[in-house]
């Protein structure tokens, strides 16, 4: 029997006051393309930062390929790991921002050489052609030298994908992919995320493209005050809701 | 085709016209009047009790030469140490370590907080405190040995330097956008190679007109050092002076060679800046 890729326990997180997790557990399942949906403040872009951990949970855990994340069980008790040991378990997942956060002084190829080079330590001849493979697959081949702020919004992002794939994750994040983009813009880079569930990729998706939900998602996540409210195939989910609060969000939303 | 509107009349055509000159009678007199104090300033100078021969036999005088090679040698090591130190102490001042944090806000605090001739004073009378220095059992010499006049200015000037550029690091640092770190951590960096890697590049953009400034102001800096008797250009000419009496010829040739080393230094800085602007411009390939 196969075991989840991700397994989310119990897991609460509060800022402050405010709970932005509240009791969330969840099973993501190798090759599963999961979409996170709800309204801005309902914990879904929390939970992927949890994930990938830049940001700490503060109850329950969350295991990767089997490995519990930050913490470690001795005698009893969790000790918090050291920052490398926490690096190593990040480099399992790979993270796209809303906005990008390409690094303005690399040019996009640098950009994508960068973790591969210098954090995995690997040579830089098989990076760059890994690297400028990873540009043909997102479409970018000829803007190898161009600097972030020489390219469009979409562009930027379909870059800072290929940057995630370069360190070979068994798992993608994606938050709110493209709500920093134009409209016109969405397309491009959807485009590229179609492409690489259609590989098997592992995918957890922040996002408000009910559309792409519809199309591409194994399973649609709808999350409200920090817990999961309803869950279940996207054409469930999405074509018939069965809690309140679900019809609301979506009827609010289409 | 749909007919355009037609105009309303009433108009004239001016395309045919140019725009007239004004006289600007009050730019003429003022320009005027500044360029005559300018002319009575220089006469002065030219009447006054200067002899223009002295100033420019001694400014190719060879002790004067060696005077400004160790100026710019002592600028250049003393911003080294300083601009090393600036970024350790940025390092520490952002770092979640309490303990770092605050010896770093202390060091800044210290040599902030009393006089650059007062604390390379301090390092030239070292000797008074601990006769002898060095590692017990490994290595010792007398402290007078070691703390020689240029060891004592670089330590002095270097660390001095150290507590100013800390702080100009520390806000170039703090203006990058936290999502740089993110996203460095994001592809399993740690804090110090996301710092080396991908913030301090960015922050060095901000960071170089200040250091540029503090880069000028070491130039002009080392001058003190004249009172811990380093061969600086000061320090030469006025060694000069004490044995030929000639105190402002000596003065003004010191002071030309101040202002054309900091003149050649402005360039340099463009240079720099132009070299750490990569990617921040929109069309520039």
């Amino acid at each position: 029997m196969t075991k989840p890729l991700v397994a989310i326990r119990s897991v609460a997180k509060n800022f402050g006051e405010f709970q932005a997790l509240n009791n969330v557990s969840l099973d993501v399942w190798p090759g599963e393309v999961m979409c996170l949906i709800g309204a801005s403040g309902s914990g879904k872009t929390t939970l992927l930062r949890c994930i990938n951990q830049l940001a700490t949970i503060d109850a329950g855990g969350i295991w990767l390929d089997g490995e519990l994340l930050g913490v470690r069980e001795q005698g009893g008790k969790l000790h918090r790991l050291s920052e490398r040991e926490i690096g190593r378990q990040r480099l399992k997942t790979g993270m796209v921002f809303q906005r990008f956060n390409l690094f303005p002084h690399k040019t996009a190829l640098e950009n994508i050489t960068e973790g591969p080079t210098q954090v995995q330590g690997r040579k830089p001849d098989e990076v760059r052609a890994e690297a400028l493979e990873l540009l043909r697959r997102v479409g970018l081949s000829a803007k190898a030298d161009w600097y972030p702020a020489q390219l469009s919004g979409g562009q930027q992002q379909r870059v800072a994908i290929a940057r995630a794939l370069a360190m070979k994750p068994m798992l993608m994040l994606f938050d709110e992919p493209t709500s920093a983009l134009d409209p016109e813009l969405v397309g491009e880079v959807l485009a590229v995320m179609k492409e690489l569930a259609r590989s098997g990729m592992t995918m957890m998706v922040v996002t408000h493209e009910l559309g792409f939900a519809r199309e591409v998602a194994d399973r649609v996540v709808y999350m409200d005050q920090g817990a999961i409210v309803e869950q279940g195939r996207a054409s469930d989910v999405l074509g018939a809701p069965r809690e309140e609060r679900t019809k609301a969000f979506l009827s609010a939303v289409i | 085709m749909k007919q355009a509107p037609a105009l309303a009349q009433g108009f004239p055509d001016l395309s045919g016209m140019r725009i007239a000159r004004e006289p600007h009678w009050f730019r003429w007199i003022s320009a005027a009047l500044i360029v005559l104090v300018l002319a009575a300033i220089a006469r002065a100078f030219a009447n006054g009790q200067i002899e223009w021969s002295y100033v420019s036999r001694f400014l190719t005088a060879k002790v004067i030469l060696e005077g400004i090679v160790n100026t710019m040698v002592m600028a250049v090591l003393a911003m080294m140490l300083g601009i090393f130190l600036g970024i350790v102490v940025a390092i520490m001042r952002l770092s979640p370590n309490p303990v770092l944090k605050s010896v770093a806000a202390g060091y800044t605090w210290l040599f902030r907080g009393t006089p650059l001739i007062l604390q390379l004073l301090l390092w030239f009378n070292l000797a008074l405190v601990f006769p002898t220095i060095g590692i017990p059992g490994l290595w010792s010499a007398r402290a007078v040995d070691v703390m020689t006049p240029f060891l004592a200015a670089l330590l002095g000037l270097g660390i001095n330097q150290g507590a100013y550029t800390s702080e100009v690091m520390r806000a170039g640092m703090l203006s990058v956008d936290i999502g740089q770190y993110e996203a460095a951590q994001a592809i399993g960096m740690g804090r110090l190679r996301a710092l080396r890697r991908i913030v301090l590049p960015q922050a060095m953009r901000v960071v170089i007109p200040p250091l540029g400034n503090e880069f000028i102001g070491m130039v002009k800096a080392t001058s003190l050092a004249s009172v811990i008797q380093y061969p600086e250009l000061l320090h030469n000419a006025e060694n000069i002076y004490y044995a030929n009496s000639r105190v402002i010829e000596l003065l003004i040739v010191a002071g030309l060679w101040y202002l054309l080393a900091v003149s050649i230094l402005t360039p340099l800085q463009m240079l720099l800046e132009r070299r750490f602007a990569r990617g921040t411009l929109r069309l520039a390939r």
